[in-house]
């Protein structure tokens, strides 16, 4: 039989506030454990929640990329229930009025074509400590510096038809937060995390099978490999005579295959009901009007721009889109240089190749855009040729200068144009190879275009190769031919 | 000098009669005699006590005293007062210590009055008697073998034995005026949100408010002027500015509308109540305002409203209480269920578990639409009566309560307990404010006139209490254990 995958995602994204969304705490991560929870993060007796507004505004931005509806009045449920991490008993959250609707989101695929995904909703809440297992022996700990972090939970429809959808989907929700500057979007911090619904139906049904929840799946890596090892599990089980059960799945990364958590029985019943603490989020036209023009230029504007306006493939737009620090480097060299096709060459090829080299991140590249732009402006004019920028590019990289020109000057790297300077070089080489030049001769015509790539070389090495390659190679036909 | 209002002891105070050491001392003194026998106080903090009156006295000396510098008071144990325990009067938190103050307490503090400690409570606010405190009853300055009421009845027994001359209590259904009313004093709900609640264990988050306790209507306008105002530290209190409470005492009532709801002068109100209540109305009409009759027709949904609101929010609000980082916690668990299940078995008493499982069943799949969300209706309902009647009268006054305090012991079933708050209940549902004053005696024990204003009418229910009290003497009774003890 034919089986058709189907996936939702449950995405949570801690928004970048400097502190809480109920309190004054700061959200830093990476602190000693409990140093960054107040009495409300704890849950102290009395204390109340205040809601935080740039954790609202930060929701409504959200919203607003991908165009959804905002709720005018949105409002914060109590989810009960009791786990140690949990200080109040319950978790605020937003259960039955999101702050954000019904949206889409496009994402681009790996042969260029889109799809719209769906958003459910998103709602606002926050996040819950951490129990530590492993550090105390025999006990467990409790560190709350997480608790009430704000998390914008993004509920996709169940769109996904397979792991691959559901990657760039995640991808792209990554790529607006980002954008945005609503999370840091580091997912191996838990800054963005993971829930994934998944079930299997014959194709050309249209009713659902019955869904597993794959519980905080924190990697894009992890998500296509939890998918993949799921919707095998579920398509045999089904072969076999089998039902799939509605059921809470954790995957486990290191032996790659999820396990089951909780089944629908053992489910709990949150007891969801309106926080009495807080007042209902009311958003009037203004205040979105006042947001939305403060929204910054959305990655799939300007895939769409890179492509109309700069003439970038779809490809090398997507690429160059993908992340807000990617687009910005690469419009600060575009700019600089001028010409957005070198741009666009130059930064996926060599500034992306070292990146991955050393595993960094383009925000922490050791060249700027504008150094990088400088150095392909030095090409298009023909101050250097093509291997000579890449000595230059190592070089700046490394440190070795502070400009393309400087380093250009002091490596003597500078093209040689001079044709009297360049055919003074290839009859020197032609004197120096008597054995190739009789073997070129004695080629058959078609033939000898090739081998006047040893030649070339010869000359560009004589040059230390400032030779113009263009140049060399027209003058040395002409010289070797004339030799015939 | 314990038989003065607090408005007297203020003068006294400015003018130098007296000093907050003299003054405090004396307080301390009379807890340390009487309250072994009424149990109002929970925890005395006498040393603190002392040294904020002598720093009062300083101030005082360096021109530098408000009103209430130096006046002393009592907090019900349920305001969460820096480095002195805070128990709710539950087991749960009898280790308790905060390290914060309420807003409350940290605007008297600012006020400069001293807190002599704080006040035996029904467990969590839940209760009309304070038999359910952990820390025992409390008992009735004006009958030993009857109940102050609750659940602030710790702050009521203590004004009226004049163990301090006021206190503050809170109330979620009730719990300021009825034992105001069962121990001959005036108590003051003000509206939803006039208050702080930050700082306030929290009982029903969408019914709590806190208020006076005092001698006096002008008393209470006193206080309120303190601890009224919006607190960025609580979403639900209001940025409505606060008048003088003080400044509308003197305005004559003529042309008063007074309404009587009828629901409240129905079945199960007793004859001597009933009496007491009408005398007084008969007052007010000798000063210049008019009665009617009026109805609130939802009258009778109130009390199974509350007990659905009240409890759903009261189930989600304890269950921080789990004995993992705070409060009780149980010896030796075997593991988390272990630990959760006997801390919270051994930390609450029956009346809190009761509710927290009438609570948790309501809000449960398949229960929260036709319990929860109905009862929600039905409040919007209750609201609309009172708005209704407001548009046709200035206030409402009827009974506080349909019997005075009554024996110690005497309500057994939790349902006939459920009904003492017959006349207050709605009034936390609807979020208007209201006071009760003392109106009469039956059988030597107190009657409360309960009146009541549409939202932010403080100022009215204050100055029509007020003129009252400046027309009668029931608030200057004195009950017999205080006299005996005098």
């Amino acid at each position: 039989m034919q089986w058709e995958t189907v996936i939702g995602l449950e995405v949570h994204v801690q928004l970048a506030t400097r502190s809480k969304i109920f309190s004054g705490a700061p959200t830093a991560f990476g602190a000693e454990p409990n140093t960054q929870a107040c009495a409300v993060d704890l849950g102290l007796p009395g204390v109340l929640p205040v809601v935080n507004e740039q954790a609202v505004a930060m929701a409504v931005q959200f919203g607003l990329a991908v165009h959804a509806e905002i709720a005018e009045v949105s409002i914060f449920d109590r989810k009960n229930y009791f786990y140690p991490d949990l200080p109040k008993g319950y978790q605020t959250s937003q259960m039955y009025h999101p702050i954000v609707g019904p949206g889409e989101v496009e994402v681009t695929l790996d042969d260029d074509t889109t799809r719209r995904i769906r958003i459910h909703h998103a709602h606002l809440e926050e996040d819950a400590g951490k129990s530590l297992h492993e550090d105390i022996h025999g006990m467990t700990g409790i560190d709350l510096n997480r608790a009430g972090t704000p998390l914008l939970e993004i509920v996709s429809e169940p769109d996904m038809r397979n792991a691959k959808e559901a990657v760039a989907y995640l991808k792209a929700l990554h790529s607006i937060v980002t954008y945005l500057g609503i999370s840091d979007g580091n997912m191996a911090e838990g800054s963005m995390r993971c829930d994934v619904n998944v079930s299997v139906r014959p194709k050309g049904q249209e009713a659902f099978g019955t869904r597993a929840e794959i519980k905080n799946v924190n990697s894009f890596r992890f998500v296509e490999r939890a998918i993949a090892f799921e919707v095998e599990r579920q398509i045999e089980l089904i072969e076999d005579g089998g039902k799939v059960v509605q059921e809470t799945r954790l995957y486990d990364p290191d032996r790659d295959e999820t396990r089951s958590m909780r089944t629908k029985e053992e489910a709990n019943d949150y007891r969801y009901f309106p926080c009495p603490d807080l007042l209902p989020v009311v958003l009037d036209q203004a205040y979105l009007d006042h947001l939305r023009g403060q929204l910054p230029e959305l990655p799939a504007d300007k895939r769409e721009r890179f492509q109309s306006a700069l003439g970038l493939s779809a490809y090398d737009a997507s690429v160059l889109s993908a992340s807000r620090e990617m687009a910005e480097f690469f419009e600060e060299t575009f700019d600089v240089c001028g010409d957005a096709k070198q741009a666009a060459n130059w930064v996926q090829g060599e500034l992306s190749g070292a990146l991955n080299r050393e595993n960094l991140g383009v925000a922490q590249s050791p060249i700027t855009a504008r150094q990088l732009g400088e150095l392909i402006a030095r090409v298009i004019d023909g101050t250097i040729n093509g291997k000579a920028a890449k000595q230059v590019f190592q070089a700046l990289w490394n440190g070795q200068g502070e400009s393309a020109d400087e380093v250009i000057e002091s490596k003597g790297l500078k093209q040689v144009t001079d044709t009297g300077a360049i055919e003074a070089m290839i009859d020197q080489v032609i004197q120096e190879s008597p054995v190739q030049v009789a073997q070129y001769r004695d080629a058959e015509p078609d033939k000898r275009g090739k081998m006047i790539g040893y030649f070339v070389g010869q000359v560009m090495k004589a040059s230390r190769g400032t030779a113009n390659p263009q140049q060399v190679n027209g003058l040395l036909k002409e010289k070797l031919d004339a030799l015939v | 000098m314990h038989d003065q209002t607090l408005t007297q002891l203020a003068a006294a105070l400015a003018s130098g009669e007296l000093s907050s050491r003299e003054l405090t001392a004396h307080y301390l003194k009379r807890i340390e005699r009487f309250d072994g026998t009424l149990n109002s106080y929970i925890t005395v903090t006498a040393d603190q006590a002392l040294e904020r009156a002598e720093a009062a006295d300083k101030a005082r000396a360096a021109g530098k005293a408000g009103l209430l510098t130096g006046i002393p008071l009592a907090l019900k144990d349920i305001f969460c007062t820096q480095g002195v325990k805070t128990t709710c009067g539950s087991k749960m938190l009898d280790n308790f210590i905060a390290p914060y103050d309420a807003t409350v307490v940290e605007r008297l503090s600012a006020a400069g009055t001293v807190s002599l400690g704080k006040t035996n409570m029904d467990e969590f606010a839940m209760g009309s008697s304070n038999e359910n405190s952990h820390y025992g009853a409390v008992k009735n300055p004006w009958d030993l073998s009857a109940v102050p009421g609750g659940s602030s009845g710790g702050s009521a027994a203590a004004v009226a034995a004049d163990l301090a001359p006021a206190a503050l209590g809170t109330d979620t259904g009730g719990s300021i005026r009825q034992p105001a009313a069962f121990c001959g004093i005036t108590g003051l709900k003000p509206t939803y949100g006039r208050v702080s609640r930050f700082g306030i264990i929290a009982y029903a988050s969408s019914l709590d408010q806190a208020g006076p306790m005092a001698r006096s209507a002008e008393d209470c306008a006193h206080l309120m002027n303190v601890i009224s105002g919006h607190d960025g530290r609580d979403s639900t209190s209001v940025t409505r500015g606060v008048p003088d409470y003080t400044e509308t005492l003197g305005a004559p009532l003529s042309g008063l509308k007074i309404g009587l709801p009828k629901e409240y002068f129905g079945d199960g109100l007793t004859t001597e109540v009933e009496q007491a209540v009408r005398e007084a109305i008969k007052v007010y009409e000798s000063l210049g305002a008019t009665v009617r009759e009026v109805s609130l027709p939802h009258t009778h949904y109130a009390i199974p409203a509350y007990y659905v609101i009240a409890p759903a929010e009261a189930s989600s609000n304890l269950s921080r209480y789990d004995g993992v980082r705070f409060g009780h916690r149980c010896d030796d668990p075997s593991d988390l269920f272990d630990l959760y299940t006997r801390s919270r078995a051994e930390g609450f008493g029956d009346e809190v578990k009761r509710r927290i499982l009438i609570g948790t069943h309501t809000l449960s799949e398949g229960f929260f639409d036709a319990y929860y969300k109905k009862a929600q209706q039905v409040r919007r309902l209750i609201r609309q009566d009172f708005l209704d009647a407001f548009e046709e009268v200035d206030v409402l006054m009827g009974p506080a309560s349909p019997t005075p305090a009554f024996d110690l012991g005497a309500k057994k079933d939790p349902v006939s307990m459920y009904l003492q708050d017959i006349y207050t209940i709605a009034v936390n549902l609807a979020g208007i404010p209201g006071i009760s004053i003392p109106a009469g005696l039956a059988a030597n024990r107190p009657v409360g006139l309960q009146i009541l204003g549409t939202h932010f009418a403080e100022a009215k229910l204050l100055n029509v209490a007020h003129q009252f009290q400046q027309a009668t003497d029931w608030h200057l009774q004195r009950p017999a254990f205080a006299l005996e003890n005098a």
